[in-house]
């Protein structure tokens, strides 16, 4: 003991008192292993001469295919925004008092996740066999507006509600968890402070469930990005649809599957960084500190760097 | 006479088949500070809920400022009020939590402006100064920024009364306020609280402070088993306690 407390003391005494970390040399070889793997996997995937590279650049910005990522875009956007109101809506009614409303909500959410997506949105595209014409009215007593159904659902409406109302129901039951895990004595503090229960709701509980929403519904997000693809069935030329629909007439399956592939992973891509920017947003307040996004970390390097090469 | 602010009649409580206030009886004077001792389990906090209407009563009144709370008296029988009349005469009271209940997505004095912006619809800006004010009076005027997890506990609870403060209430309901503080915060609550009992706020304490109790309080009351089982000027009941029950928790607590 007293010869490390000598040897601490006789070198640079701070330098000498850090611990040195064992070394790992079967990490190395591992991470070498895989490394060479990859190159290897990847340079075969990128000179074999059938994946015909030139077909994807071709197609990578034709118009078909920007329009039918456009579409993509476009449904993922209302079916969820349609998903997240519905499944708030849905959560709170499952949480009501009322047992009517609370059957009512359950009901709801037995129904549209316990049948299959693509039934339902076949159901929607088809409303019009059943239900030839919608009005607004009395019930039972006159009518004031009708309209008919093929004109008023349309192949785009019906996927949107298709895909939004099956959705409501599995956000219905990640907002209802957020919701739970919210301590009661912040309902009972926005109470005893004469708010009412949708100031409770609004102000102080749903900002506090969003930080237990966000992640899933990042999730469903991404979900619902590449499950729009089903509505194909119906016929709406959404990015998987286009994309088919050229490699049936020119059999370039593969190189068209790689472009479909790309844009998918560009808008999950975008959608990720959107996600950690909304965590950070909501997740105020949990932390002391947060720690500095990948853009200020780029950016505080770039000034050390600048700093240093200044001296 | 200037009416009791706290007026309780026979008040009776049970969750289920536990029997947890058997016939409260009790009154608050304007500007008095009451302690409510006793140990746990005796329903002093379910007594104190039920004056703000967190908990429901089943049987009696109790009436603050001549209004019964959460209820309204039709031949005879109590009718339970709607939720927006229950708020309304809940903004009047303020309550603090053992565990301080703070909104932790809100800085320091967003938490204290909420209630008066929200529910009185007072401006931000005025709301804003006047929360500078209450912040400055608990004596973190330098946190006003800070969100309750970078506040240490005591901190925490300070501005929870700061909080409470803002709605302008004429009674203040304390429930275990320093239970959950380390040792040593403790004192800087109570001496938030004491200034509070300097300037005549009414105030209704549940707490273990025995020496808080004797040196702020105007009454003490100890609960045992769901009743009161003696009450009287603290100093009196803390020395020379009448009741067998009392002698017997104040032997352990002292």
């Amino acid at each position: 003991m007293t010869e490390t407390l000598i040897r601490a003391d006789s070198g640079d005494a701070a330098e000498s008192l850090r611990p040195i970390p064992p070394r790992r040399p079967g990490q190395r070889v591992a991470a070498l292993a895989v490394a060479f793997l990859l190159v290897f996997l990847l340079e075969g995937w990128i000179t074999n001469p059938r994946m015909q590279w030139g077909t994807v650049g071709e197609f990578l910005f034709s118009p078909v295919i920007m329009e039918g990522l456009r579409t993509t875009l476009l449904l993922t956007f209302l079916a969820m925004a349609l998903g997240i109101v519905g499944g708030v809506v849905l959560a709170v009614l499952r949480m009501s008092a009322n047992p009517i409303l609370s059957q009512l909500s359950w009901c709801y959410i037995w129904l549209f996740r316990g049948t299959p997506l693509l039934v339902q949105l076949l159901f929607w595209y088809f409303l019009s066999a059943v239900v030839p014409t919608i009005g607004l009215g009395i019930p039972w007593g006159p009518t004031f507006v009708r309209a008919d159904t093929n004109d008023l659902i349309t192949q785009l409406t019906a996927a949107v509600l298709g895909l939004g109302l099956h959705e409501a129901a599995y956000m219905a039951e990640i907002v209802r968890a957020g919701i739970t895990s919210v301590d009661d004595g912040q309902s009972e503090a926005a109470q005893a402070l004469g708010m009412s229960r949708g100031q409770t709701l609004r102000r102080i509980v749903l900002p506090q469930a969003l930080r237990i929403i966000i992640p899933p519904t990042g999730n469903q997000v991404i979900s619902m990005l590449k499950t729009t693809s089903l509505v194909f069935a119906i016929a709406v030329p959404e990015l998987l649809t286009s994309i088919q629909g050229i490699y049936s007439r020119n059999f370039q399956q593969v190189p068209l599957l790689v472009v479909a592939c790309f844009w998918y992973l560009v808008a999950t891509s975008v959608l990720g960084v959107g996600q950690y920017y909304l965590e950070r947003r909501f997740g105020r307040g949990t932390s002391r500190d947060l720690p500095p996004t990948p853009l200020q970390r780029l950016r505080a390097a770039a000034r050390n760097h600048v700093k240093e090469s200044a001296r | 006479m200037t009416p009791a602010v706290i007026r309780a009649e026979s008040v009776h409580k049970s969750f289920g088949r536990t029997d947890v206030l058997k016939g409260i009886d009790l009154t608050v004077a304007p500007g008095e500070v009451m302690c409510l001792v006793g140990p746990s389990g005796s329903g002093k906090s379910t007594f104190l809920r039920c004056v703000n209407h967190l908990e429901t009563i089943d049987r009696g009144r109790l009436y603050v400022r001549d209004e019964l709370v959460g209820y309204e008296e039709r031949d005879g029988k109590l009718h339970e009020l709607s939720e927006k009349a229950v708020s309304r005469r809940r903004r009047g009271i303020g309550m603090v939590f053992q565990r301080f209940n703070l909104f932790p997505h809100m800085t320091a004095l967003e938490n204290v402006i909420e209630a008066p912006v929200q529910v009185r619809k007072v401006p931000k800006k005025q709301a804003c100064e006047r929360g500078a004010e209450l912040l400055d009076r608990v004596g973190l005027a330098d946190k006003a920024s800070s969100y309750p997890a970078q506040l240490s506990g005591g901190q925490q609870q300070r501005v929870a009364i700061a909080r409470a403060l803002a709605m302008k209430p004429e009674l203040m309901l304390f429930d275990e306020p320093t239970s959950a503080l380390d040792p040593e915060l403790v004192g800087e609550v109570l001496e938030v609280m004491r200034a509070l009992a300097d300037d005549g706020m009414t105030m209704v304490v549940v707490t273990h402070e025995m020496g808080f109790a004797r040196e702020v309080g105007d009454s003490l009351v100890f609960m045992d088993d769901g009743a009161v089982v003696e009450t009287g000027p603290p100093a009196d009941v803390l020395s020379d306690p009448r009741h067998e029950r009392t002698r017997a928790f104040l032997s352990k607590v002292l």
